[in-house]
């Protein structure tokens, strides 16, 4: 909903690697992604909470423990918004370049 | 990316500007599926769940679990477009729609059961986001995701 907080979010490398953690395997406890942190449960927590807050990070409860998942359509959201937008003047720019140059050839 | 595995439970979830009725009708009606899910047709009906292309063939079917419109959806998936994902077992496909302040709604997809069915897992990890910000930017603007 907000890019601001999405980029935020990714400005920490902490968060980050948290992020990457989840990739490699998602579903993940506070407990198990505490354990590859060299950080306080709280720390890890508040990192939690911002990338949540950012809709990075979703979490769900299965029985009694709270599972997080990483959610990847912010960054897509991001890259249909920002990325495209940018890329697509270069793919431009080098497709008129080759034409200038096969026609000049 | 390329050496990856793909999650057996995968979570999406993102914010819309529209209502519940709105979200449920881009998911459940073929005239707005065709506009962000890669082109798929896409009926639902209490009992099933069925994607198919222009000509017709079967993209994706699902016996339909739950059918609770405006907020939940849950089917079985089938991924038909390719032999390799065909032949792997069906996995489920979950559809939360939760009214939000502000005129927003909540959208979440959980792809589970993907245990017996890992091309089709990969297949789909990235293929959600995809459809989920075509579906949101369709239902804000009206308009298709371009490219």
């Amino acid at each position: 909903m907000d890019d601001d907080r999405v980029f935020k979010a990714l400005a920490d490398p902490t968060r980050r690697y948290l992020l990457d953690r989840l990739f490699e395997r998602d579903g993940r406890t506070l407990t198990e992604l505490e354990s590859e942190l060299e950080m306080t449960r709280f720390g890890v927590m508040k990192h939690l909470r911002v990338l949540e807050d950012a809709g990075l990070v979703v979490s769900r409860k299965q029985g009694r423990e709270k599972l997080h998942y990483l959610n990847p359509v912010p960054i897509r959201l991001i890259h249909d918004r920002w990325i495209d937008k940018y890329t697509e003047h270069r793919v431009a720019a080098l497709a008129d370049l080759k034409n200038e140059l096969e026609e000049t050839a | 990316m390329t050496t990856m595995t793909a999650q057996t439970t995968q979570v999406y979830s993102v914010f819309i500007k529209a209502t519940p009725e709105q979200i449920w009708d881009a998911i459940t009606n073929p005239e707005f599926t065709q506009k962000y899910f890669y082109g798929s047709l896409v009926t639902v009906t209490p009992e099933t769940y069925r994607g198919l292309d222009a000509a017709g063939a079967d993209l994706v079917t699902g016996t339909v679990f739950e059918y609770e419109p405006p907020t939940r959806l849950v089917h079985g998936w089938r991924a038909l477009y390719d032999p390799e994902t065909a032949v792997e077992d069906d996995s489920r496909v979950t559809w939360e729609i939760e009214a939000q302040e502000g005129g927003y709604s909540k959208l979440t997809v959980v792809h589970d059961q993907l245990e017996g069915a890992p091309k089709t897992a990969l297949s789909v990890a990235s293929g959600w986001s995809y459809v989920l910000s075509g579906l949101k930017t369709l239902l804000e603007t009206g308009e298709p995701l371009v490219g």
